[in-house]
């Protein structure tokens, strides 16, 4: 059975029949290409499908396709800029040394893009609260926790009632 | 691909009950977080009904009589950020924080938490001592449940074919006065299971427990009272003797039994230890002092 719903990834618009017994996991890498989402457990677990669903993270393995009608979807691929240049939360994992074998990366990248936008303020016990929904199998945590602390230390947010606001 | 072979939706509740009423058979799905894991590896087709669209569903209000009504379909990250609940029932807000991790908080409901009916459950031992009443509504019309005979078993509640579970009810006889505080033991500090969930209020005059409640996860096959210890307490004066009898009444009441997880003996040491913890936190938010 098809349903057919609309939705945009990246900022760009869909309007398709989808397989209802799809996840928005099937959907994206394996009819719209887009394959920074990995599947890792499958079952919610680990993070590595984590997409941003309007601005919130979720795991899109336990996400049907069809919810996705009417949302606005953001994957690794639509963090950096059109022309290619990295965003501050992707330049600190570079520069932190947060990346090994890349898995876990587009989930925890977005998860931390979320948190730098949400122009809020996190202790240091907040952020790993935050990331916990991410499994890592190479890091150990330590350069992740620091490239996130990085990414949001440097964000400057231009919202006046945000606590980051330092005027123009 | 999971095995669904239909998929239906509904905007508002008088469709939903309408349309169970005449497909009885179609399971409800809220956040899929119970739902579609359970889909894994099984065989047979599963026809869902989604309760997504249903947006009266999420919202969390405190009525004009004091009674905080949560929907069924509010996520955990909406209960955790919820106003109302952190400053009348903060125990509640301990619980949400405590479950899964934020991605899956951010997508599973309350109200399937609660009619999973897993004693693991982590809204249970919080709902329990909040001694919560659930909104049940089917074509035929609406009943509240106390959350007590609302578990049946490991897995099993008190839902009909045609019913969805629409509100939990927490009166303010039951918070206005109350401290407490909830503990969630697990083997890690996040995304994982309870070992032991123990939700603790207490009410005091003066140097005396007027009221303690205490709500227990995976201590029996169903999320429980103990009834015994609370009836001890009532009228006793607040002293770690008196705690540490009610953390042994308290054993008194479950159930425990060896899991992978913990054995029974391991679980039952948990129950006194932790009720005392629980409870010497708990008087201190209801305005007594430190207990030392
Ligand atoms: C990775 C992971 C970690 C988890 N960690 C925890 C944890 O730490 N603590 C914990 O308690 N749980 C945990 N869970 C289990 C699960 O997330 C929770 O039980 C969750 O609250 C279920 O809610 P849901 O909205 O996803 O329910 P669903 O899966 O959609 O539904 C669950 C059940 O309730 C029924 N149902 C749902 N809503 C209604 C309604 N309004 N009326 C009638 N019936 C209804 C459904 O038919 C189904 O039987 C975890 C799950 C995963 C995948
Ligand atoms: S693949 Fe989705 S959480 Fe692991
Ligand atoms: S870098 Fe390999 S899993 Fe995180």
């Amino acid at each position: 059975m098809f349903k057919r719903i609309a939705f945009s990834v990246n900022g760009k618009a869909f309007n398709i029949e989808v397989d209802i017994r799809e996840s928005l996991l099937e959907l994206l890498r394996n009819h719209l290409g887009y394959t920074g989402a990995k599947k890792g457990c499958g079952v919610g677990e680990c993070g590595a499908c984590s997409v941003l669903i309007d601005g919130v993270p979720t795991d899109s393995c336990i996400y049907l396709a069809v919810w996705a009608d009417g949302k606005e979807i953001t994957t690794i691929e639509g963090v950096a800029s059109k022309s290619g240049e990295l965003s501050a939360v992707q330049k600190a994992y570079v520069e932190e040394g947060a990346v090994q074998c890349g898995f876990c990366t587009p989930g925890l990248v977005l998860t931390t893009t979320a948190l730098a936008e949400s122009g809020k303020e996190f202790t240091r016990e907040e952020l790993k609260r935050e990331l916990s929904g991410h499994l890592c199998r190479c890091t150990g945590y330590q350069s992740i926790l620091k490239a996130a602390e990085k990414s949001l230390e440097g964000h400057i947010c231009t919202c006046v009632d945000s606590p980051h606001y330092k005027g123009k | 691909m999971y095995n669904i072979t239909g998929y239906y939706e509904a905007d508002t509740l008088a469709e939903a009950t309408a349309l169970l009423a005449e497909k009885p058979k179609l399971e409800l799905i809220a956040g899929g977080t119970d739902v579609l894991i359970k889909m894994h590896g099984k065989a047979e087709d599963t026809e869902l009904f989604s309760l997504r669209k249903i947006k009266s569903l999420e919202i969390i209000r405190k009525a004009e009589d004091g009674t905080i009504v949560i929907g069924a379909m509010a996520t955990f990250a909406r209960v955790f950020k919820d106003p109302i609940i952190r400053e009348m029932i903060p125990i509640l807000t301990e619980a949400a924080i405590s479950m899964g991790g934020p991605q899956i908080r951010n997508i599973a409901t309350i109200g399937g938490n609660v009619c999973s009916g897993a004693t693991s459950g982590d809204s249970a031992s919080s709902l329990f001592a909040l001694n919560a009443r659930l909104k049940i509504l089917n074509s035929l019309g609406e009943r509240l449940v106390p959350i007590q005979e609302f578990y049946l078993g490991p897995g099993k509640v008190a839902l009909k074919p045609g019913d969805i579970l629409t509100e939990i009810r927490i009166s303010p006889e039951d918070y206005q006065g109350f401290g407490g505080h909830y503990i969630k033991f697990a083997m890690r500090e996040a995304m994982d299971i309870a070992t032991l969930g123990v939700a603790v209020t207490c009410k005091l005059q003066g140097n005396i427990f007027d009221e303690i409640r205490i709500g227990l996860g995976v201590a029996g096959p169903t999320p429980l009272r103990c009834l015994e210890a609370e009836e001890f307490a009532k009228g006793k004066d607040i002293s770690v003797e008196t705690v540490a009898e009610i953390g042994k009444l308290a054993v008194r009441s479950t159930k425990a039994r060896t899991s992978w997880r913990a054995s029974k003996e391991y679980r039952e040491h948990l129950v006194e230890e932790l009720v005392q913890r629980g409870l010497k936190i708990a008087l201190v938010n209801a305005g007594g002092a430190e207990l030392v």
